[in-house]
């Protein structure tokens, strides 16, 4: 010893082992001391920084402003219940592609373990071709290989772009929504299936009665997550002309004359609003993932 | 079905099972009457588990037959709800469902399978708990319960199907020392109530004590079997002396 490595793990486990022969005591193995959660949380008031930063922004640019233009804090202000109703929109369109992703998304992962081989070719081609296409190039196709009406009979059903902006979202939405499903059942122990089945459950009890109901915990967190992607996936709608937040921003900062002063001011607030939408989500994601790797 | 008491309950025939090229069972034979008790010894990897895995479905066979009540296992028209709702089974990891409560782990099966009223499976599950001992623990979800106490919802939620035989996969293999013999008295009234128990095992003076007849497998085959008595004291296959004689 003495070679300056006693202080290292291994030489550590080392002394514990001499330590036993000497007095006879059994080292007791410490289990790893868990870190403290979360090193940094984001509080109320880093909200409150992030804000004030949004209104200093402005006032820069305010000092140097000729009196004959509208303070950039009175702009903003001005603009944001169009901002806001565009942001509503934003939601709209996230919770709407969220939950026909979801449906269709959870038929093709029961699809991809069906009896029936056909089924089970088209489900995987169809996860694995839309899981691995840009989200904005699947929004073009939508956009672009979509009516603008549907004539069902007599009956015309218009297709306005934000109604094919949310078909757009939601094909990725459903590929990772059929992958987190599919992770979801093959975390469950092999010994779910042969306990189920050992007691006389048919296939589909067995699924939607043991395996659904435990995988929809595991589950939870990824699809919050997803959630919360594509919630700010949804500013992409902007690009194929949708009137969501981003778009309105833009034919907000247009309106005002394109005066370059108000860009950050603008964008910051944009930034804002989905920060705001998205970070509780992320924080509710995290305790519910701690939650359920303690039970489990 | 001709299948009447006097034959045997489960009756094993020249069964072969491989997993790919690993063949796991290499023949084997034996016949178990109804109330016997028997149970299954050996070295790991010998195919005990799989043995018993084969008898209600959850392994295919490869070749030879299993009748269960008269019913040929070993047939691709075999209905297996039909076959598992007369076998019941008990695994070494427990495998309650987590999110059911003790309770409602017992009542599932009948509800759902068997369709049977709520009341009279509430009435019937509440009498199962109290015969392995679990009252008050009815509305524990199984993460709440130690192992012994799972194990013993495990064997109730078996029961509650009210099957003709019982299978038992290393129960205790999993369990706390201390536990072990709550789980292994909860199977003993069992056997003496006369159900049919085949019982894979590494508790040799349990498998003494409550069998009728005991199975020594190794690589595949049954190496040697008798009364336990005569097995125990006066086994004649070296191996069976060689394997006895480590763990004894």
């Amino acid at each position: 010893m003495g070679t300056g490595l006693e202080n290292t793990w291994i030489w550590g486990v080392r002394d514990m082992t001499m330590k036993q022969t000497k007095n006879n005591v059994l080292p007791v193995m410490m289990a790893p001391r868990s870190r403290p959660t979360d090193p940094f949380r984001l509080k109320a008031w880093h909200g409150l920084i992030l804000a004030s930063i949004v209104v200093l922004a402005s006032i820069p640019a305010f000092a140097a402003e000729e009196p004959a233009k509208a303070s950039i804090f009175d702009v903003l202000v001005r603009w944001m219940p169009l901002l806001l109703e565009g942001f509503v929109f934003n939601v709209v369109i996230s919770i709407s592609a969220m939950a026909i992703g979801t449906i269709t998304g959870a038929a093709l992962r029961l699809g991809q373990i069906s009896l029936n081989g056909a089924v089970r070719k088209f489900a995987w081609v169809t996860t694995q071709f839309f899981r691995n296409a840009p989200w904005l190039v699947l929004l073009f196709f939508a956009m672009f290989l979509l009516p603008f009406e549907i004539k069902i009979g007599g009956l015309t059903i218009p297709l306005p772009d934000w109604l094919k902006a949310i078909f757009g979202l939601s094909l990725p939405v459903m590929a990772n929504v059929s992958e987190i499903v599919r992770g979801g059942v093959v975390s469950l122990p092999s010994g779910q299936w042969e306990a189920a089945e050992s007691l006389a459950f048919s296939r589909t009890q067995v699924l939607w009665r043991i395996i659904l109901p435990q995988c929809v915990k595991r589950m939870l967190p990824p699809w919050m997550n997803l959630y919360s992607i594509l919630t700010m996936a949804t500013v992409l709608a902007s690009i194929v002309g949708v009137s969501e937040m981003m778009t309105l921003t833009g034919q907000a900062l247009a309106a005002e004359g394109g005066r370059s002063d108000l860009l950050i001011p603008f964008y910051s607030f944009v930034l804002l609003m989905f920060f705001i939408y998205c970070y509780p989500i992320a924080r509710w994601t995290i305790r519910l993932e701690k939650k359920f790797a303690v039970i489990n | 079905m001709t299948w009447s008491d006097d034959q045997p309950m489960v009756s094993i025939k020249d069964l072969h099972k491989s997993f790919g090229a690993l063949e796991v069972l290499k023949g084997v034979s034996m016949d178990v009457m109804k109330g016997e008790v028997i149970c299954i010894i050996g070295p790991s990897g010998s195919g005990k588990s799989t043995l018993i895995r084969c008898i209600n479905a959850l392994n295919d066979i490869q070749q030879g037959s299993i009748l269960v009540e008269g019913r040929e296992v070993n047939d691709h028209k075999l209905d297996k709800l039909e076959l598992r709702k007369k076998v019941g089974m008990v695994f070494q990891q427990y495998n309650l469902f987590p999110h059911k409560t003790a309770l409602e782990n017992i009542m599932m099966a009948p509800l759902l399978v068997l369709k049977q009223e709520k009341a009279e499976v509430e009435k019937l599950a509440r009498q199962l708990i109290k015969k392995v001992r679990l009252e008050g623990k009815e509305d524990n979800y199984p993460g709440e319960l130690s192992g012994g106490q799972q194990q013993r919802v495990a064997i109730a939620r078996s029961l509650a199907m009210n099957p003709d035989v019982m299978l038992f996969d290393e129960v205790t293999a999993a369990l706390d020392p201390e536990t072990v013999n709550e789980v292994l008295s909860a199977i003993k009234e069992l056997a003496q109530d006369g159900m049919t128990c085949m019982l894979v095992t590494h508790e040799m003076a349990f498998a003494r004590e409550i069998a009728d007849h005991i199975y020594f497998t190794d690589r595949g085959v049954i190496v040697e079997h008798g009364p336990p008595d005569t097995f125990f004291d006066d086994a004649k296959d070296p191996r069976t002396i060689e394997f006895l004689g480590q763990i004894l």
